[in-house]
């Protein structure tokens, strides 16, 4: 197919901005009268708050002080179930959770203002770890301490045991992750009575955040206005988190009648927010002596911290890819997430999917090798194709080749050739070198039938300039939103790139297009940007303004013709899900995603065997997205996704002491420099995907899952050690060496 | 209280500098940090903060032409400086052939850690015009970026070279 703009490198929409430090995020825009508002947090993880006191060395009578008392409407974040308070009102479940909030004109004397609020808390027994939350030590939400549970059936599972030639059993973990985007979480909120309540903030979501004011402060929703600032990195840590930073600011404002700013320094931001669920996955397999699976039962649980927040939803993600790309008759998944007295985790790219996979790729090394089969050959035997179904039962109706893109993958990486040389040399090397991979899927959109309850709409309008402005709620932060919109845009109606303008997100001004999440913005929600374009265009041709075929020019003119006349120009478009979709929300069974990225990661890898340091030396990343729509920008999330996943494997060690991250800080919580990344050589095989606009499917999650597999894998081949945890220090790998070698 | 802020007020003292080529009078706490001062006094607010503590590099400017981290400098150590921001590397509407490079390459996403890096890569170019693959990544080691996995910032840095072969 011929395109202008769709598979082009089309440059970056506001690049210049970015470059030259004219992009405004939220910390550079100040308020005439603004204040500055800080949190006070719960020191201890679970207890009743007995009384709060104030130092008498601070002049309070001008501070703005807001506790749970002030709360105008409903004291939770609305969300999904709505346990979570904006404001601990009797007891607190987790270190860090907000008490009080202060606003001040100096926001040096902020500071030691929030120091002199001293919180008597009786303590209760806290749930630090999910083994301890799963084991019921102590019921500190709901009756069992499960936020939710899911269980996943296809064929039966219990019939397979006494067939099966050989039956794996394997238990792996993961620890938890910090987003660390390099802009922290910030708000600015003016709100009143008569105005109604206005946040301008770095989010993701900001419908989200609008849901959530709605309920907090009891306002209609035309009462609460909610605008993106440009913003520096979300990962997941900006989908939910930024409803509670806006509520406070909006409830000081409120209190105060002056505009507030909180921006969280790096310590709060890394202590107080989501972080990546910690994970455990339990597997038992049973395959023949020729190496096909008979079948999976798997057992995953996620550590939620003390509220529920997003949990059912990460758990759901990782329970349907727990099984992963390969054709099983019988499969059993159970899964629940459970809670702990630590700050809530919440959304980071991949959602679930980085857990499960992990533990599925690790494991199915294991089982290739008690068949005595390599890793490829098993899984060649295994991969699912056309015609089959997934755990859930989702009949595969693409013409996947899972095959193919190992040969691609293993021919760009020199694999065969790698593993022989380094199974020659490592016998008297002190640096071990090895080659591991991983393959894997990751659906894109919501859930099941979550595009149909969302119900997304995208709206086009004609500028006084003779331009189309793209109308939705989906955030650009950094991943390309503005640019892609504008391509396919631009490519539905033959107009130059530059015609087109991306609206910044404001729900007093744009429909909701639903959350940026989900690897869900190029595919679904850029499918409505190219329908409510055409729209408008139908809209201009049916008015006779606008002929047949047209120049871009004719098509300016149209527009400003049509302002002339009526006014405004808009048209909308809302999300009908594909009429082939089917998902039963009761059995958790049927079509989970509209579509799947597919892909295989090679990496490889040298470990040090005095200095216990793994190093990933070189990473291919090869994967079926659909169609490309910018080669630069789709590499970019690759590249990136790869590397949060290198740190997740081999640097990002959260370090938790009574229920806190006690290494809340860039100088020891440690991601890759440019000096830790290797080369990652990326690779797009490309099928277009008939309900992608252009032909393309989300990727922004796809490269989050397989790093972190293919390097343990990687770790074996060089080692021979099995190491089955996340992340992996060189501490552990010394005790691996160590026990080893005892 | 008034009297402690009073007194504290009078503690502040008055920094004579160059700013992006302009005299500049900068007032503030002697320890106050350059960052909040480039921030808050002149509203250069393309130097940005990521930690506080000297380890991301959004911070990064020039002082008399090496790289410092603002978040750590105090105010009076700039006195009788050069100093030199993000908004000093263009000239009016002519971008720097790196800033030029990184929005070719894509070497910008978030753009948070952009002006810290692009302040970092003008640095490694001004000392070494040829950079190896090593000592683009020695050069931007400093700066850390969460989103782009760094290939297309590398890849930035060498086009820029070749650009300014080309231009200069």
């Amino acid at each position: 197919m011929q395109t202008r703009f769709i598979g082009k490198p089309m440059p970056r929409k506001e690049g210049r901005e970015k470059v030259t430090g004219r992009a405004r995020y939220i910390d550079d825009i100040t308020m005439p009268g603004m204040l500055f508002g800080a949190t006070v947090r719960s020191p201890v993880p679970r207890g009743r708050i007995k009384e709060i006191r104030f130092d008498p060395q601070i002049p309070w009578d001008e501070f703005t002080i807001v506790t749970a008392q002030d709360v105008p409407g409903s004291n939770y974040v609305a969300l999904i179930v709505n346990d979570q308070p904006y404001l601990a009102d009797r007891l607190v479940n987790h270190a860090e959770e907000p008490v009080l909030l202060l606003a001040h004109t100096d926001k040096y004397l902020l500071e030691e203002a929030r120091r002199a609020v001293r919180l008597e808390i009786e303590p209760l027994p806290p749930v630090f770890t999910l083994d301890e939350s799963d084991e019921k030590k102590e019921i500190i939400w709901g009756e069992d301490n499960v936020f939710k549970s899911f269980l996943v059936e296809k064929g039966n599972v219990d019939d397979v045991w006494a067939g099966a030639d050989f039956i794996v059993e394997g238990e792996y973990r993961t620890g938890a992750q910090e987003q660390l985007y390099i802009e922290t979480n910030g708000v600015i909120a003016v709100a009143n009575p008569e105005e109604g309540v206005t946040v301008w903030g770095s989010m993701q979501c900001p419908y989200y955040v609008h849901k959530a004011l709605i309920k907090l402060f009891n306002l209609p929703e035309d009462k609460i206005r909610v605008v993106q600032t440009e913003t520096g990195g979300g990962f997941g840590g900006k989908e939910e988190y930024p409803s509670m930073i806006a509520g406070h600011a909006a409830l000081l404002a409120w209190k105060s009648g002056k505009p507030v700013k909180i921006i969280y320094d790096r310590a709060e931001d890394m202590a107080a927010t989501t972080k990546r669920h910690p994970s455990r996955t339990r597997h038992r397999t049973a395959v023949t002596r020729d190496g096909r699976l008979l079948g999976m039962e798997i057992d995953f649980v996620v550590d939620g911290g003390a509220y529920a927040t997003l949990s059912a939803v990460v758990l759901s993600r990782g329970t349907i890819h727990a099984a992963g790309p390969y054709n099983c008759p019988n499969v059993r998944i159970r899964s629940r997430a459970v809670a702990t007295n630590v700050p809530p985790h919440g959304a980071f790219r991949g959602f679930g999917a980085p857990q499960s996979i992990f533990a599925l790729e690790r494991h199915m090394n294991k089982v290739a090798r008690a068949v005595g089969l390599s890793p490829e050959e098993f899984r060649r035997r295994n991969f699912i194709r056309e015609g089959e179904t997934t755990a859930t039962s989702q009949v595969i109706r693409e013409a996947v080749d899972m095959q193919r893109l190992v040969e691609r993958a293993f021919e760009l990486s020199d694999y065969r050739d790698k593993q022989e040389r380094f199974a020659r040399e490592n016998e008297s090397a002190r640096v071990k070198r090895g080659v591991g991979f991983a393959s894997f899927m990751h659906g894109a959109g919501f859930t099941g039938s979550g595009e149909k309850y969302l119900q997304s709409i995208v709206g086009a309008e004609a500028t006084p300039e003779g331009r189309v402005r793209i109308l939705a709620a989906n955030t650009e932060i950094g991943q390309g939103t503005n640019t892609i919109f504008a391509q396919i845009a631009a490519e539905a109606l033959g107009l130059d790139f530059e015609q087109i303008e991306v609206a910044q997100p404001d729900t007093a001004n744009v429909p909701n297009s639903g959350p940026t999440v989900a690897s869900r913005t190029t595919m679904i929600v850029g499918k409505l940007v190219e329908s409510a374009a055409l729209s408008l265009r139908q809209t201009l041709q049916n008015s006779k303004l606008l002929a047949d075929s047209y120049s871009p020019e004719d098509f300016s003119r149209a527009c400003r013709d049509y302002l002339a006349k009526y006014g405004q120009l808009k048209s909308f478009s809302q999300y009908k899900q594909p009429a082939e979709i089917d998902w039963d929300d009761e059995k958790y069974r049927g079509d989970a995603y509209g579509a799947f990225a597919w892909a295989v990661y090679v990496a490889e890898v040298s470990v040090d065997t005095l200095t216990f340091e793994a190093r990933v030396e070189d990473f291919v990343a090869v994967q079926e997205v659909g169609r490309v729509i910018n080669p630069t920008m789709a590499a970019g999330q690759i590249e990136g996704g790869v590397a949060q996943g290198i740190g997740y494997t081999l640097f990002e060690n959260v370090v938790w002491r009574g229920g806190r991250m006690i290494n809340n800080q860039m100088t020891n919580y440690i991601i890759p420099t440019t000096a830790d990344i290797p080369p990652i050589r990326v690779h797009f095989e490309e099928m277009p995907y008939e309900h992608g606009p252009g032909g393309a499917k989300g990727i922004g999650e796809l490269p989050m899952d397989g790093a972190a597999p293919a390097i343990l894998n990687a770790i074996e081949n060089a080692t021979g050690l099995e190491l089955n945890q996340i992340p992996l220090m060189p501490e552990q790998l010394m005790e691996a060496f160590r026990g080893e070698h005892a | 209280m008034p009297e402690a802020t009073e007194k504290e007020r009078s503690g502040k003292v008055v920094v004579r500098c160059t700013v992006n080529g302009r005299d500049a009078e900068l007032s503030g706490f002697p320890m106050a940090r350059l960052l909040d001062v480039l921030r808050e006094e002149l509203k250069l607010t393309g130097t940005k903060e990521g930690c506080g503590e000297g380890e991301c590099g959004a911070c990064s400017v020039f002082i008399n032409g090496k790289i410092v981290n603002s978040c750590l400098v105090p105010l009076m150590q700039v006195e009788g400086a050069r100093v030199v921001t993000i908004e000093g590397i263009a000239s009016d509407e002519q971008l720097n052939a790196i800033q030029e490079a990184f929005i070719e390459t894509g070497g910008a996403q978030c753009g948070i850690c952009t002006p810290g890096m692009v302040m970092a890569a003008v640095n490694l170019l001004d000392r070494n015009s040829e950079p190896t693959e090593s000592d683009i990544r020695a050069g931007l080691a400093g700066n850390l970026c969460r989103c782009t996995g760094y290939m297309k910032i590398f890849e930035a840095v060498v086009r820029a070279c070749q650009h300014s072969g080309v231009k200069r």
